[in-house]
């Protein structure tokens, strides 16, 4: 990337932008990763049952969706 | 807990998916019009509004604006509500989105086969459209802002996330790509230059292509698979970081589209770094898809709909593993300005979208009409059709792509170039473009297929105007304090929606920041000249007839390249361009040095008259359209003065009050050209189009050339 510092310092205090574009970035991917992890089995059910939570099935399909939830 | 009641209303979601399958029908049949128009040049018919330069851009924001556009509200509009459990902010202001947005889109149909085109790829449309854009744009965004903040679930689902990351993102796509000063209602000139503008309409061209086609359909794939699947996703998890991942690096990788370009190679850089970065999130994307279906195979093999999301994750999956390899600089060389790029977008566009919307549409005609899908069969039809259409579609495109660029760069054991004429290597691929077309029949078979068993389904129902469901209120629902880190910031829609402007603009600043404020990113080149006015003229009009999808001016520093076409593209040279005119496929050879008269490309303006008027006659098996109306139609000279304006509004150095004296010069040029051509024995007034275009033709990259100094000084 030697390349794009050397272009990068034709302006005044640019080395600034990608060091903190690159620490956002960075701490962005990190916080995700903890916040991932720490998501408990329950939450994770519930948030991915949001779709299925309405009564927007045909009454033929709901029978399957009640066998699938037991 | 106190259930409160509400309905869901379900017009809009109906008004979105007719829209959806009526322009999805008119954007393919413009496509195997403009496909067929490749094998027979002729099919025109001589008619302005029906040549593939103007048709081509009619059918790209077709399908791109109009059917995916209005499939992916259609699927919006019918998911929000639901999985925020309550009705959408405001009807009214989804009355006005449906019905600007479908104004816009008779706009554009009426004004690109006029040729009233700013001249960029997929963003075509002239400034008052636009502004209608941003303004109905920005309606959809309320409404769907305001629907979150007064939910009643706590946790807003990731199909959500998706759809505020295309308000957001296509907002500033939009508006910073397409700022112009207008020369007249229907005319305008973007702020950017040469490359540039290149660099901020790659930057538009490859996001629209992320957020207006991939993060939308991502959310509808969350949404609609599994309900079609009765399973929830395979990992949320995973659809978190898919999201945020995505977003953040899919806005880097516009330069990828201008490589081997006068584009400073540090941009270059950059945007391949990201597009393979993007495998990562994009087949993590995938597998979730996938994966849902886990268990559940036996289901596909009997659901039409199942099957057609299986196909539309699977081309999600292969196009965006291309995307990547056709970044890589020694595979663009070989890919760029080929076929190679048309097949790739429409294993997109036909795979990923098309059979995206199906599934949604045979999921949700049902369900709207309160009935079962009318014929299962017609639906499996439709999905082989589809299936093999697209292989047939994109298949022989492959071919083409690699064929073509292969004999573009072959040498003889002596040096030469093996096939010096252009048209040698467009002979070649010719079958290939039949099958193309015979691919697009089936495709577009299937889809009618579709409308017939939909209206069938619909008449056998009875429309559900509102469904009822019932819920907690927010505040009572959340009884577990305050929330910390990214739960905040699920449940904060605004915050978010912030959170993802930030995320989004960080690669787009980066990347424009340098290119616009450091001088050495464009080295200027001191006898490089504004255009004179009647070449300006004779840009607009090649702007008009859409040259640019047909022909590139962009000569890429390969020795083939240089032989074939001249000295390589320089930054410098394009600093009057506004705007670009890069292209983006050769189906015809490159013309950025086409003036140079000591150069391989130069043909005299007699060689060009005959050539606008009846092709085939100076390259016999030329696959270009006839233009007679260039040789029929009086050049407007009466926009000069004001085109020479806006030009020195944005930085254009005519010498000052030269805007009043501009036509004097035009005509004088005019005549030098009329005279040479009549001295030829060819009867033809100065005032006509095909002059000014000549003119224009005849200037392309003679600059760096120039030794008799200013064309302005005398003035």
């Amino acid at each position: 990337m030697k390349i794009v510092t050397k272009t990068l310092e034709g302006i005044a205090d640019i080395q600034i932008y990608p060091i903190i574009g690159l620490i956002l970035f960075f701490a962005m991917f990190v916080f995700l990763i903890i916040h991932v992890v720490r998501l408990t089995r329950n939450q994770v059910d519930e948030y991915s049952n949001l779709p299925l939570d309405d009564n927007s099935n045909l009454l033929s399909e709901k029978k399957d969706l009640k066998n699938n939830k037991n | 807990m106190e259930l409160q009641k509400f309905t869901y209303d379900n017009r809009l979601s109906r008004l979105f998916m007719n829209a959806t399958i009526f322009w999805g029908l008119i954007g393919m049949v413009v496509g195997l019009t403009i496909a067929l128009e490749m094998i027979f040049p002729h099919l025109s018919g001589g008619i302005s509004w029906l040549s593939f330069g103007r048709l081509r851009p009619l059918h790209t924001n077709a399908v791109i604006f109009a059917f995916v556009g209005n499939g992916m509200f259609t699927g919006i509009y019918y998911s929000t509500p639901r999985l925020l459990k309550t009705p959408m902010f405001s009807e009214m202001l989804g009355k006005i989105h449906f019905w600007g947005w479908q104004l816009i889109i008779v706009a554009a149909a009426i004004t690109l086969p006029l040729g009233i085109t700013v001249g960029k790829e997929y963003a075509e449309l002239e400034w008052p459209i636009d502004i209608a854009i941003a303004l109905i744009w920005v309606v959809f965004g309320i409404n769907l802002i305001m629907t979150m903040v007064k939910r009643r679930v706590k946790h807003i689902y990731v199909a959500i996330w998706f759809y505020i990351a295309t308000f957001v993102t296509v907002a500033v796509l939009h508006i910073v790509n397409s700022i112009s000063v207008p020369v007249s209602l229907l005319k305008s000139y973007p702020i950017y230059a040469g490359i540039q503008d290149a660099l901020v309409q790659w930057w538009y061209g490859h996001n629209a292509v992320a957020f207006f086609l991939t993060t939308p359909y991502l959310g509808l794939m969350y949404y609609f698979l599994p309900k079609a699947a009765n399973r929830p996703v395979y990992s949320y998890k995973l659809s978190i970081i898919h999201f945020w991942a995505l977003i953040f690096l899919y806005i880097w990788a516009g330069p990828h589209h201008l490589l081997y370009s006068a584009l400073p190679d540090w941009a270059q850089a950059l945007g391949v770094v990201f597009s393979v970065m993007l495998i990562a999130p994009s087949w993590g994307g995938m597998i979730n898809g996938l994966l849902t279906l886990r268990g559940a195979w036996d289901k596909v093999r009997e659901s039409p709909v199942l099957k057609m999301f299986v196909v539309a994750i699977t081309a999600y999956g292969m196009s965006t593993f291309e995307g990547p390899m056709l970044s890589l600089k020694s595979v663009n060389a070989i890919s760029h300005f080929t076929d190679w790029t048309i097949a790739h977008v429409h294993i997109g566009a036909l795979g990923w979208n098309g059979m995206l919307t199906f599934g949604m549409l045979y999921w949700l005609m049902p369900r709207l009409y309160n009935t079962k899908l009318y014929s299962i069969k017609m639906a499996n039809a439709h999905f082989w059709l589809a299936t093999t259409g697209m292989l047939f579609f994109a298949i022989p495109l492959y071919f083409a792509g690699f064929t073509q660029s292969l004999m573009w760069k072959e040498f003889t054991e002596e040096g030469y170039l093996q096939y010096p004429n252009f048209i040698e290597t467009v002979v070649q691929i010719l079958p290939m473009y039949y099958l193309r077309a015979f691919g697009g029949v089936l495709y577009l078979t299937g889809v009618v297929l579709m409308i017939i068993n939909l209206i069938k389904t619909a008449k056998a129902g009875l429309f559900v105007v509102s469904e009822e469901d019932q819920a907690p209120a927010l505040h009572t629902a959340d009884g577990h304090g305050k929330e910390k880190g990214h739960r905040l910031v699920e449940s904060k829609p605004i915050l978010f929606t912030i959170l993802v402007l930030i995320a989004i603009l960080i690669g787009g600043i980066i990347e424009f920041v340098p290119m616009f404020m450091v001088k050495s990113n464009v080295p200027t080149i001191a006898n490089v000249q504004p255009y004179t006015p009647l070449e300006l003229q004779g840009r607009d009009i090649y702007l008009r007839e859409g040259c640019y999808n047909c022909h590139s001016q962009m000569v890429r520093p390969f020795r083939s390249e240089v032989e074939r076409y001249g000295d390589y593209t320089k930054a410098g040279e394009t600093v009057y361009d506004h705007p670009f005119q890069f292209g983006s496929r050769r189906t015809g050879p490159d013309l950025a040095r086409s003036g140079v008269k000591s150069g391989p490309m130069y043909k005299p303006d007699s060689w060009h008259y005959n050539h606008f008027l009846e092709p085939q006659k100076m390259v016999a098996q030329s696959i270009m359209p006839p233009y007679p109306w260039l040789i029929k139609n009086d050049l407007d000279i009466s926009t000069t003065p004001r085109k020479i304006k806006v030009m020195q509004i944005l930085g254009v150095p005519y010498p000052e009050g030269y805007a009043d004296k501009a036509n004097d010069d035009l005509k004088k040029q005019a005549n030098k050209i009329a005279q040479g051509l009549r001295d030829g024995g060819i009867q033809v007034e100065d005032t006509k189009e095909v002059i000014a275009l000549i003119a224009y033709i005849q200037r392309l990259g003679t600059d760096i050339y120039n030794t008799e100094g200013s064309k302005f000084s005398e003035k």
